[in-house]
């Protein structure tokens, strides 16, 4: 026993003499990165991680996708409870009032000035910025991968009926579909009605038309914060889509039924999707040969002052609990990834957009926007920056927001099957998600969002 | 006189139970306790407060419809995907004991969906069945609109319950065509002398002596189909259309790690595991009866 013991003591001794003798050639500081991304989109992640690593010394990043957004957030909730979480972690847009209310952060701006990074946070898009701000706006994480929703549209099909632009209202593209489906297109538009569509059907065309999603500012003034969908113009929008499903204008694709929207769009199936422009690399890299296509904003109806349209996908927060030469290392990684180089190669290899004013004047003086296979991202940095972010379209801030889409997407899959009215569907849509806001509110009690 | 081994204090027994003992509670108790709290506590998913509701949980999923569906549903894939797996099983043994030409071949064959994993095998019948793409899509050419999993419930749910019976069709039909060679040949030569034909050999004969296997594997599909039904859903229909294939151990699964609902989704265990000791019950009272124990 006292053989060991006096052998770890020597061992101990025996570092700590090394450690201090020779600070020279210390061995780089590790920290964690889990991330959600998979398949392509985590090797570029991984790229990032490389080039981190090699553009300094004195730490060294350990990225490791966990598969998706719902796998991190799980297995980082698990990892925390035992003690083990990483210092950064990639939580999606919708785990954002989770995330405020866990206690379990640092907070991003914070750490940045603990370590001596000015970060100006003016020139973040307001829009991107305010979704993972605080109400007073302090920032308590870093938007990574950011997007939005777009229009994609055929312009053969387009051409067919005789219109060389996108249509801006969605009274003209129920014209346009009809008119394409005279021409004899069997496809003229694809949707898909499961949870992952509540962000482009219903979070979306809120913003752009200033309804609310939710009381309380869309939940930022409360957790008390109940849904409204049921009585506000996505009502309508409902309706128009399901008429249109009905005649034969709306097919819905999804990847249990063989083929996905995009997948749908990009083999010249389907004239018009509404999708992320993070998907817009995926349709060109797989676009039938010779189709001409482009992105547009979404449409708003006639008479609607467009506003901003909402961020999506995910931003980095840094976890509490961990030592501070970790979260030096976690500030110089923000910093890096922060930097308008890296999200120009960011941006080029993944269709996700600069989330900074000067990331994005450094593509365009870069030339990024001008060439052919990004030409038509920067539509998206257009509709994010439409208007300045009212209260009701800096964002959605509700808790158990996983729960509530899940619930808009099988309301829709009762309205599609005509198992019940539109009106019905979203009744039924508002009292089910204010029974979720209600049990997430109980199990907070007397917490208010920062 | 026999010979046994005694110990003339009962500690020493227990000393003896305790390593045991202790496994049994580490695996199966302490988590089913963790669970049984959680589900009176309302969870904070990362820790630092948790709020005791006593029956609230229970209570709000009682009083949910969507639940008392999700139960619907799960007795509706259970019993029967249950009784397809069986009888298409029971058939294909039986056809394999009377040593066909190829019957060693079948025997091989016949037992290999059982090593597939079930995601796999969900991807697998994703494409069979998807109505544009796989199988189906020769059907729907045929009378358009006739197959439609992504709209209709009863498309969506045939289709899960396929894909399961297909993976235990090789599971029981291992246990079947052991049962079936079990049997002595004697008993089957005899009859077929006597002039019995195949039918009449399988009901009076074969079938009475296998009820035991029959029994047990009633009792092991229905258990397995409230708990080994998760990964065809997740990768089949996500529970949808419209709750239709929402199965109760899918909910769990949606609520708990999805949702973050870490108390709800424990009440809900607790509440299918009390169903599958109810059921298991049942059948060993009431079922069993029947069995012929050789």
């Amino acid at each position: 026993m006292t053989m060991i013991k006096r052998g770890f003591a020597a061992l101990a001794a025996g570092a700590l003499s090394t450690a201090l003798a020779m600070p020279a050639f210390a061995e780089p500081v590790k920290f964690d990165f889990w991330f959600g991304l998979s398949g392509d989109l985590a090797r570029v992640v991984d790229t990032l991680c490389k080039n981190f690593n090699e553009s300094q010394k004195d730490y060294e990043v350990v990225c490791t996708s966990q598969g998706n957004y719902d796998a991190t957030l799980q297995n980082t909730i698990a990892a925390f409870r035992a003690g083990k979480q990483p210092a950064v972690v990639q939580v999606y847009d919708v785990g954002t009032a989770t995330m405020m209310l866990s206690g379990a952060y640092k907070p991003a701006d914070k750490l940045m000035e603990e370590n001596g990074y000015k970060i100006d946070y003016a020139d973040y898009f307001p829009g991107i910025a305010r979704y993972y701000a605080t109400s007073k706006g302090e920032m308590l994480s870093f938007p990574f991968n950011s997007s939005t929703a777009l229009m994609y549209w055929n312009k053969d099909a387009f051409a067919k009926i005789g219109k060389t632009e996108a249509p801006k209202t969605w009274e003209d593209v129920g014209a346009d579909l009809k008119a394409m489906k005279d021409a004899g297109y069997e496809c003229p538009m694809a949707i898909n009605i499961s949870a992952n569509e509540s962000w482009q059907l219903m979070e979306q065309f809120s913003a752009l038309h200033n309804q609310p999603i939710a009381t309380k500012s869309n939940g930022y003034d409360g957790l008390d914060a109940r849904l409204e969908v049921n009585k506000t113009k996505f009502v309508q929008y409902v309706t128009d889509l399901k008429k249109w499903y009905d005649a034969g204008l709306i097919k819905i694709k999804s990847k249990d039924l063989g083929q996905d929207m995009v997948q749908a769009f990009a083999s010249g199936t389907c004239q018009v999707i509404l999708t992320s422009v993070g998907d817009h690399g995926t349709v060109g890299k797989t676009q039938k040969e010779g189709m001409n296509w482009d992105v547009a904003e979404l449409p708003v109806y006639a008479g609607t002052e467009r506003k901003n349209s909402l961020v999506g996908g995910a931003s980095l927060w840094v976890l509490s609990g961990k030592s501070d030469a970790e979260y030096k290392g976690a500030a110089a990684f923000l910093n890096f990834i922060h930097d308008p180089k890296t999200a120009l190669f960011w941006s080029t290899n993944t269709g996700y957009i600069p989330v900074t004013k000067s990331g994005f004047d450094y593509m365009k003086s870069s030339g990024f926007y001008d060439k052919a296979p990004y030409k038509g991202r920067e539509v998206a940095i257009a509709s994010l920056t439409a208007s300045e972010p009212t209260e009701i379209t800096r964002g959605v801030r509700l808790g158990n927001f996983t729960q509530i889409r899940a619930e808009f997407g099988t309301q829709m899959q009762a309205i599609f099957a005509n198992k019940v009215s539109v009106q019905e569907g979203l009744d039924t849509l508002v009292k089910n998600g204010d029974a979720i806001l209600d049990r997430f509110q109980q199990t907070y009690p007397g917490k208010t969002l920062p | 006189m026999e010979k046994r081994v005694t110990f003339g204090k009962w500690t020493i027994g227990i000393l003896f139970a305790v390593p045991q003992l202790l496994l049994i509670f580490t695996f199966f108790y302490w988590p089913a306790g963790q669970a049984v709290y959680w589900s009176l506590t309302l969870q904070q998913p990362w820790g630092g407060g948790n709020i005791w509701v006593g029956l609230d949980n229970f209570r709000s999923i009682l009083s949910n419809a969507d639940y008392w569906n999700s139960i619907t549903a799960s007795l509706v894939f259970a019993g029967l995907s249950t009784g397809l797996a069986m009888s298409i099983a029971l058939v294909l043994a039986a056809l394999t004991d009377r040593q066909l030409a190829g019957s060693r071949l079948y025997r091989v064959v016949l037992i290999w969906p059982y090593g597939i994993a079930a995601p796999a095998l969900a991807l697998a019948f994703r494409f069979i069945l998807a109505p544009e793409a796989g199988f189906m899509a020769v059907v729907n050419r045929v009378w358009p609109g006739f197959w439609d999993p992504g709209l209709d419930g009863a498309d969506a749910m045939a289709s899960i319950i396929i894909a399961f019976s297909w993976k235990y069709v090789g599971y029981n039909f291992i246990f079947f065509l052991a049962a079936f060679q079990a049997i002595p040949r004697s008993l089957i030569e005899a009859a077929a002398m006597d002039g019995s034909g195949v039918i009449r050999r399988f009901w009076d004969i074969q079938f009475p002596l296998i009820t035991p296997t029959i029994f047990f594997l009633l009792v092991i599909n229905i258990t397995e189909s409230f708990q080994d039904s998760f990964g065809i859903v997740d990768i089949m229909t996500a529970g949808g259309p419209a709750n239709a294939t929402n199965l109760m151990v899918y909910k769990i699964y949606s609520d708990g790690f999805k949702g973050l609902d870490y108390s709800g989704a424990a009440a809900q265990s607790i509440i299918l595991m009390l169903l599958i000791i109810v059921l298991t019950i049942f059948q060993f009272r009431f079922i069993e009866r029947r069995v012929h124990y050789r």
